[in-house]
């Protein structure tokens, strides 16, 4: 039997609130009655390092851990963070991809440079970059810590998931001050794609 | 109703549906989060011990009153805790007690990767793997149910991957306590050699009795597939053959100690090639094989770091050598660092600049080893840095050793080599970094926050009073914010011809949110770099001049002190 799992990847930098992105979506799919599987690494993560989380969802989900080459979607909070876990994507995925930039501290400290190429160097691999500017747009929308939610919309557009789904478990999860907020944002990365395809 | 739960929270919710009333550890990732859930069960008195050791030994008091008792810890609390252990193994249990050893392969965020499935064999107490969370739920209320009917304490031994990954499970389990009560039983508990000499006979009639339960035990199972070649796996090892090799036979092991010989060999004896699948030691593979059967294992897996299905399947030759995707091997690393404000950075910056040994020891802190502050020499295990200290000042005659430490790591394990010190005649200086939490794993409470698990006002240990008590006279305490500050205490102490303690004392910034304006960089910047020396991601190097992001800094001005240009001002 051809395995019908489905393998979603959400990287960035601790602090980025990739966590709560990934709890709505996991909640989600749960509601679906998938199988889903999900993976995190906490620990160090929490100082300002890399941290990704998997999510994998289909009738019957193993493995927690996605494999380099087979993720069908990676959300990527941070521009560098998209190029590292690039090689995660399997041809032809698609990478929505923050433009927000957060140096890492070898930058900072002027030991490194930050690459300037990263969106170039994306689209010469054989996958679908989506740029999404989801600071801007959840300032949009309200505030700025809601980009999470952005993000979220956006790779929602590609799951054959209702809107009002996704609307309840964003209630369920953020502060209650912050629904209206991040509602609009979840709608406007949602609404994005839908621009995309004009 | 199933609900996607991590696999430390299908351990607290098995533990409470196991009816445990007491439930005890010290913090480690990756175990931490299973108190924590714990915690908020109104009945269950959940709780931090000050280390593992103290949590087990606790443990077994509330066995012995007939609690069912949890006891949490990492992996190398386990090392900590193997003392009561071992005799624990002989004298058995009233209420049933279950140990948790998370162990934490590949070392996510560990010191060592040891693989504590030697434990139960080593300490003869039964074991189980638990492979998602589900089954830890299950197998935490299970064990619960053996150690009482065997007299015995059960490990529950977890991998990072299975305490942080989540999946769903039934949560619809209903809590079931029993009578609790004290019996007074001096042949059992009291392990005096002549009683001891028959529990450890007993202890081995015990073994043989769960050896005939493994083999019946529903975790340790067959399924069947091909026989052409059939897999023997256990824990998270289990999710990944079953994702690479769905229609090869698997030997599933799921109580691992001690292991279902039987039914072992007779898979073997079904299937043309066994082969052993599992993380870290060849612990099932030497056994197997030491029986006399036929199995292979680390020949082809390796037995360092953590598996992954891709790792698995090149091993096995099931898939060819990876090409690397290009390029994103040479991108910056994005390694873990000390917060903006921070207040172990300051003191990291000026041991640098004495030129110090530094002693190191387990924390937020041991980030202190990294550039640009680079300014510790060892980092062992927690509470090792006075030890340290003490030996390297023997060894060389050397002054200027000093040993650092945090709160919870001293309250830990750092107080006996003190008094080592102390009695010993050592000089060492040792600085207590007290941030008044434990951050490293998550900002848990500890007794010098005076505050417990459960949220509750509790007396706070007086760490100046501690040291004091145990007879160090030179007792320093400083606002490590403070630089000037922080470089003559420490320059003074290690001069004295005495032990001496300072403590540097700022509340961890995650803790307690930091009020401040934040600072920005003026033109008068002249590109000296020395506020980049302090490795703070709150000010970058941009066109040759510093910059500090204004929604990072926490104002807490260690680098305004360091600027001779007065170029670092309140941000407006
Ligand atoms: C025996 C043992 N138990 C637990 C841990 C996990 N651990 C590492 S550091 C640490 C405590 C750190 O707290 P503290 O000393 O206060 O330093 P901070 O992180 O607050 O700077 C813990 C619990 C460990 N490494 N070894």
């Amino acid at each position: 039997m051809a395995s019908d799992v489905k393998n979603i990847l959400i990287v960035g930098v601790g602090g980025q609130g990739i966590i709560l992105a990934a709890d709505v979506l996991a909640q989600v799919l749960v509601s679906t009655e998938y199988d889903v599987k999900m993976a995190e690494v906490h620990g160090m993560s929490q100082r300002g390092g890399s941290v990704n989380t998997m999510i994998r969802f289909g009738t019957k989900v193993y493995s927690p851990v996605i494999e380099k080459g087979k993720a069908d979607y990676i959300i990527a909070f941070e521009q560098l963070e998209a190029l590292r876990w690039s090689g995660y994507l399997k041809p032809g995925g698609t990478l929505i991809m923050n433009s927000e930039k957060i140096k890492p501290l070898p930058v900072l400290l002027g030991n490194a440079e930050y690459p300037a190429d990263i969106v170039e160097r994306l689209k010469q691999k054989n996958i679908d970059l989506i740029e999404v500017e989801a600071d801007k747009l959840a300032e949009e929308a309200g505030s700025k810590k809601a980009a999470n939610i952005v993000l979220l919309g956006c790779l929602a557009g590609f799951l054959p998931i209702g809107k009002e789904v996704w609307h309840s478990y964003i209630e369920r999860r953020v502060p209650p001050k912050t629904i209206e907020i991040n509602k609009k944002a979840f709608d406007i990365g949602y609404g994005l794609l839908v621009k995309a395809a004009d | 109703m199933k609900v996607l739960l991590s696999g430390n929270e299908a351990i607290a919710h098995g533990a409470h549906a196991a009816g445990v009333t007491i439930a005890t550890g010290y913090p480690g990732t990756p175990s931490t989060e299973i108190l924590e859930t714990l915690s908020r069960y109104e009945e269950v008195d959940a709780s931090w011990a000050p280390n593992e050791k103290v949590a087990l030994e606790v443990g077994i008091g509330a066995s012995l009153g007939g609690a069912r008792a949890l006891v949490t810890m990492k992996h190398v609390g386990l090392n900590v805790a193997a003392d009561p252990l071992f005799t624990l193994a002989y004298t058995g249990v009233n209420g049933g007690i279950v140990i948790i050893s998370a162990d934490d392969p590949g070392m996510h965020s560990s010191q060592n990767e040891q693989d504590n499935r030697y434990y139960a064999k080593a300490a003869k107490v039964p074991m189980f793997e638990p492979s998602d969370s589900e089954e830890a739920a299950f197998l935490v209320d299970e064990a619960f149910k053996i150690s009482e009917n065997f007299d015995i304490p059960v490990i529950v031994r977890t991998t990072t991957r299975v305490n942080h990954s989540k999946s769903l499970v039934d949560v619809d389990i209903e809590r079931v306590v029993k009578e609790t009560g004290y019996e007074k039983n001096a042949k059992k508990y009291v392990m005096i050699p002549a009683n001891a000499k028959e529990r450890r006979r007993l202890l081995e009639s015990k073994l043989d009795a769960l050896a005939e339960f493994s083999e019946g035990f529903s975790g340790n199972r067959v399924e069947w597939g091909s026989r052409h070649i059939g897999f023997i796996t256990s824990g998270i090892s289990y999710q990944y053959v079953k994702e690479l090799y769905p229609d090869a036979s698997v030997l599933k092991l799921t109580m691992t100690y001690p292991l279902p010989r039987r039914l072992i060999s007779e898979f073997i004896g079904q299937v043309d090639e066994a082969i052993v699948v599992e993380e870290l030691d060849p612990y099932l593979e030497d056994q197997i094989k030491a029986w006399g059967l036929q199995v292979t294992g680390k020949q082809y897996i390796p037995n360092i770091g953590e598996l992954s299905p891709d790792i698995i399947a090149l091993g096995l030759g099931s898939k060819d050598e990876e090409v690397e995707p290009s390029g994103e091997d040479e991108l910056p690393a994005r390694p873990p660092v000390l917060c903006a404000g921070c207040p172990h950075r300051g003191v990291f910056y000026v041991l640098r600049r004495l030129k110090l040994i530094v002693t190191g020891d387990i924390g937020c802190y041991t980030l202190g080893v990294l550039p640009p502050l680079e300014s510790m020499d060892t980092c062992i295990c927690m509470g090792a840095s006075i030890g340290n200290a003490m030996g390297i000042q023997k060894a060389t005659g050397r002054k200027d050793v000093v040993a650092v430490i945090g709160d919870s790591t001293f309250i830990h394990s750092g107080i006996t080599p003190l008094i080592d010190i102390v009695y010993n005649q050592g000089v060492s200086t040792v600085i207590i970094l007290d941030n008044r939490t434990t951050a490293m794993t998550g900002q848990q409470d500890h007794p010098g926050t005076g505050t417990t698990l459960k949220g509750a006002e509790s007396r706070e240990l007086n760490l100046e009073k501690l040291v004091r008590a145990i007879g160090v006279e030179s007792v320093r305490v400083a606002d490590p914010y403070n630089l000037k500050a922080v470089k003559q205490v420490i320059k003074e102490e290690i001069e004295k011809e005495e032990p001496s303690v300072i403590i540097f004392r700022r509340a961890c910034l995650l803790v307690e949110k930091s009020n401040a304006a934040p600072f920005a960089v003026n033109e008068k910047c002249n590109g000296c770099k020395v506020c980049l020396k302090l490795g703070c991601p709150a000010i970058s190097w941009e066109d040759n001049k510093a910059v500090i992001e204004p929604s990072q800094c926490t104002g807490c001005e260690v680098c305004v002190q360091l600027c001779k240009k007065d170029a670092i001002v309140k941000y407006q």
